[in-house]
């Protein structure tokens, strides 16, 4: 009687998701839902100015509005040693600001009142005196000499500076250089964007006094990443401090870093003894939580006559703003940047990177990416675009010549990544297929003779996802492994819990399917628990596509162990030896006499009622899971466009994505995953992104500027699939979450210059906004987006 | 002082200017005192407890606080309590009868219409107006009706699946029920 996994809600089952059930009805759970006894609400008083010392701050005024119970000011928190506090990248960060604004938006004051509405009151009537200073908006203005130093805070920072860093062999690239017949470059700038979940960020610090305990819901993806940082920052127990990450109304990275706004609801809860509530507003969500991107990039490529490349040379400005606070593995100062190239059969590459501070918002975070790897990706795939170009070479088949071949695994990067499996070719050839790719040149070329402008871009690459292992992926010192913890109750029954955190992903869902395909029990016997410090065990949090490599390995190894409990138990109740049992779906049985057998669920009843002699009770365990490695997810996305001549309009045709995430444990999970991804891919391409006046003002700081796509300009996409699994995974799954995010962009845009190809046009920096393409092909000229924008 | 978002007692403290309303929530008759300025989504979240209405942006875009006001999709964020005086409001908790889900709840959960939820609510709501008015609508007219309200998770096409899925549906209980009247 074999059991059906897909029946049972295991791997490869499209099950409807847990979560749906209390999203229709309204009934999720997120941070603004909650009300406690009590509750007091917090607002922040923000800076106006980008660059400004402060003289003075008059809060008096604040203080005699009725309802108003805390008024603090960095002043406040000094005197607690709490103006400042350290970032996720070694760094400082103001909490709330002493001595000079660095960026438009810092927070300067807050208000604790007993209602959201006099607490903004209470922020209006505070008086700051400003003497504004020179502002800093881009990596140029930041290292010209005599620029203002940002952050004379710190001693010896004596100008903008925040790293150098090189990655890759300088010596063999020179070589590759002067050997080389062609030599293509390319020159662009990934803009500033922003994660924007439709939730803000949010928090309720909840101190109680009379047991010493801080319980903080807040709106998190890294519950325990947190509570170790209000530990060492609040000089508070960790024992102490419980961490609840409810419903997340989306996180895409944003929800990763510790903000001014949690900290100071801590310390308001603190001293008022009573539940204070902070919730964001939009405006405060744009223009002063976790960006993502604004990096400046320029190669070059050395390339043989015949299409084959010989070696990459890149170098990267980034602008981190104000406090360098990026979310992101402690040894790699520009993320996994050095990632680029690694689909591509590469000898050799070297690349600088420079970061420097900005009068702009801090934190680099991840957004829907693993550190730094969408604009690696995006620098790559247009940089191939480029090179293809200059030799006169079809791009399909440029790519196709470079790719790494499917028995060269495990592959070492030019950068020394080591990826382990993938079917490069066969992607492209479906996706090819799949968007008529000769037909489509053919009517390019009869359109063209019509006047009208037709474009075919492609993008291929495979991503590091799921940091990651211990030796090389650390935040703050902390190792970035993951965990799960399963009980298996009396009848059957059970209970999960990982240290990741979803937002949209549907753990509750899949989490329980890797425990029906390792046990058999059906998935709906399984009830999945995240986001609780005092309940789930110690993880790193969802982030970088690192939930299914990491906390979904922790499900399969801690379902194993369970099963080897099992296996005894059953040997136990079956009067034999354990050699003498084998397993199936859901079932032991004797190897000589197959009939005989008890169900895992039996089993589950025997630990509690009849367990062997010596054996502990119980049926339950925990996994910390530290991979051996990234898991490397490959996808060729292919977009055909037509611009309009006369208006620098572009209408997408077609999208067609072609995904090898390896072994797929909710399809319908991942097409959903997929499908989003796609659509932040053509936001960043085509409208959505946060830019800056030559004061410092963030022009995008609400929806009616910081423009996202709806379902009316959102084009529709053609998905297909390629199963690589990967050799490492206990299942053979790969991170998917961002793959979509990280390559779709350069597939619209190759499009769109593809349509200009002839124009002597080299790039247009993202998003491809009409008057910026219109402008390429009435000028024949690049068009930098770089910030300050033109006000002319 | 009485907080803005509890019902206020008759007695509210003298300085609090105050307006007594009357709405019709989901079919249920609730008379409040508010302060004129309180917004009409703060009013359903935190005077009512109806805390599906989500607020995400403040500004009218994203549509999170969607409700049907007397049938038609507004958003909640920019309206304030006191223009509801006398008039229907729907949320997302009066979609479903106690016994069953709505079909657009359904058609969201078929076809995997969410991911985080946040939007949800009101893009159910927006549909369910869209639905009401045109029950046989084209994909085109979806997403028409479905551009004032922003997703970041799904990428919208399930979404638009969801609202056909629902739409057939409801065709369907409308044609067994008029089967039902015939015989």
């Amino acid at each position: 009687m074999t059991i059906d996994e897909v029946k049972i809600g295991g791997l490869g089952a499209s099950r409807p998701r847990v979560e749906d059930n209390r999203f229709i009805r309204g009934k999720g759970n997120y941070v603004d839902d909650i009300a406690l006894p009590g509750m007091l609400h917090m607002e922040l008083l923000r800076s106006p100015l980008a660059h400004a010392r402060i003289k003075s701050i008059d809060v008096t005024a604040a203080w005699a509005i009725p309802g108003v119970r805390l008024v603090l000011t960095g002043e406040m928190m000094a005197s607690r040693n709490l103006a400042w506090m350290p970032t996720l990248s070694y760094d400082t960060q103001a909490v709330l600001a002493t001595d000079k604004v660095r960026f438009q938006g810092q927070e300067i004051a807050c208000v604790v009142a007993d209602d959201p509405y006099i607490a903004k009151d209470a922020c209006e009537a505070i008086i700051v005196d400003y003497e504004p200073l020179p502002v800093i908006v881009n990596p140029t203005q930041a290292m010209t000499a005599g620029a203002p130093v940002i952050r004379d805070d710190k001693e010896n920072q004596h100008d903008n500076l925040i790293f150098d860093w090189e990655v890759g062999d300088k010596d063999g690239t020179d070589a590759a250089f002067s050997a080389a017949d062609v030599v293509s470059e390319l020159e662009l700038h990934y803009p500033r964007s922003h994660p924007s979940p439709i939730e803000t960020c949010g928090s309720i610090a909840d101190f109680d006094r009379s047991t010493s305990k801080l319980t903080v819901y807040m709106t998190t993806q890294a519950p325990h990443i947190i509570r170790a940082a209000v530990a060492m920052v609040a000089e508070l127990p960790e024992h102490m401090i419980r961490i609840i990450s409810p419903d997340l109304g989306g996180g895409f990275g944003n929800k990763v870093p510790v903000y001014p706004g949690y900290v100071v609801s801590i310390l308001a809860s603190i001293l008022l003894e009573r539940p204070v509530k902070w919730i964001e507003d939009k405006t405060g969500n744009l223009i002063s939580t976790g960006f993502g991107r604004d990096v400046y990039l320029r190669g070059q490529m050395a390339l043989r006559k015949d299409g084959k490349i010989l070696g990459v040379r890149m170098h990267t400005d980034s602008d981190h703003g104000a406090f360098f606070s990026d979310a992101q593995p402690s040894k790699f100062k520009i993320g996994l940047m050095h990632s680029a190239f690694a689909c591509y059969d590469i000898p050799t590459a070297h690349l600088t990177a420079q970061g420097v501070y900005t009068n702009k918002a801090p934190g680099g975070v991840a957004y829907r990416c693993s550190f730094r790897v969408t604009e690696a990706m995006f620098f790559q795939e247009r940089m191939v675009q480029a090179a293809a170009d200059d030799l006169g070479l079809d791009q399909a088949e440029f790519r196709r010549l470079n790719f790494v071949q499917d028995d060269d695994f495990p592959h070492r990067t030019p950068f020394g990544f080591l990826t382990d499996s993938g079917q490069y070719g066969k992607c492209l050839d479906i996706g090819l297929e799949a968007v008529g790719y000769k037909k489509f040149l053919e009517q390019k070329e009869e359109a063209k003779k019509n006047g009208r402008l037709l474009g075919i871009g492609i993008s291929t690459m495979t991503e590091p996802l799921g940091a990651g292992n211990s030796r090389e992926y650390d935040i703050l010192g902390i190792k970035m492994f993951d965990s799960a913890e399963l009980r298996v109750h009396m009848t059957g029954k059970a209970i999960l819990r990982t240290g990741a955190k979803s937002q949209g992903q549907g753990h509750e869902t899949t989490w329980a399917q890797i425990v029906a395909h390792e046990l058999g029990i059906p998935a709906d016997d399984v009830v999945v628990e995240e986001g609780d410090t005092d309940t789930a065990p110690f993880g790193m949090g969802t982030y970088a596509s690192r939930s299914t490599p990491v906390a979904g390995a922790a499900v399969s190894m801690v379902s194993r162990k369970i099963r080897a409990k099992a296996r005894k138990i059953a040997a136990h109740l079956l009067e034999v030896s354990e050699e003498d049992i084998d397993w199936e779906l859901g079932r032991f049985y004797l190897r000589s006499s197959p009939d005989r057998g008890v169900t895992i669920q039996e089993c589950a009843m025997a630990a509690y009622s009849n367990v062997p002699d010596g054996m502990e009770p119980g049926l339950e365990n925990n996994a910390y899971y530290d991979p051996p490695n990234l898991t490397w997810p490959f996808a060729c996305y292919i977009a055909t466009v037509e611009v309009d001549p006369l208006t620098g309009v572009w209408d997408v045709l077609n999208m067609v994505a072609v995904d090898d995430c390896g072994v797929r444990i909710n399809p319908m999970i991942v097409e959903g995953q997929i499908m989003g991804g796609l659509t932040e891919a053509y936001a960043m391409a085509s409208m959505q992104f946060i830019t800056f006046d030559d004061e410092g003002n963030c022009v995008g700081s609400n929806y009616m500027d910081y423009l996202l796509p709806t379902a009316w300009e959102t084009p529709g996409f053609e998905l297909h699939e390629v199963v690589t699994p990967c050799p490492h995974h206990p299942i053979g799954a790969k991170g998917i979450g961002e793959c979509a995010t990280v390559g779709g962009p350069a597939a619209f845009v190759n499009a769109v210059m593809d349509a200009l190809k002839g124009s002597g046009v080299r790039n247009v920096d993202m998003p491809l906004l009409p008057d910026r393409v219109y402008e390429a092909l009435t000028t024949s000229r690049d068009v930098s987006g770089a910030p300050p924008i033109r006000t002319s | 002082m009485t907080s803005l978002f509890e019902v206020m007692p008759a007695e509210t403290a003298v300085d609090t200017p105050v307006r007594k309303l009357t709405v019709n929530v989901n079919g249920k008759q609730e008379t409040l005192k508010v302060e004129p300025r309180l917004l009409l989504a703060h009013m359903i979240r935190q005077a009512l407890g109806l805390t599906g209405t989500h607020v995400g942006c403040d500004t009218t875009n994203c549509g999170a606080c969607t409700v049907l006001f007397d049938g038609a999709p507004v958003k909640s964020c920019t309206m304030f309590a006191v223009q509801a005086d006398g008039h229907d409001i729907t949320t997302v908790e009066g979609l479903a009868s106690a016994s069953e889900l709505d079909p657009i709840q359904e058609g969201f959960k078929d076809e995997h219409g969410l991911q985080c939820g946040f939007c949800t609510p009101g893009m159910m709501l927006s549909a369910k107006a869209l639905l009401t008015e045109n029950p046989n609508p084209t994909e085109d007219e979806v997403r028409w009706a479905l551009s004032g309200n922003l997703c970041r998770c799904t990428g919208y096409q399930n979404i638009v699946k969801a609202v056909l899925l629902a739409a057939e549906s409801l065709q369907h209980q409308e044609a067994s029920k008029d089967e039902g009247e015939t015989l």
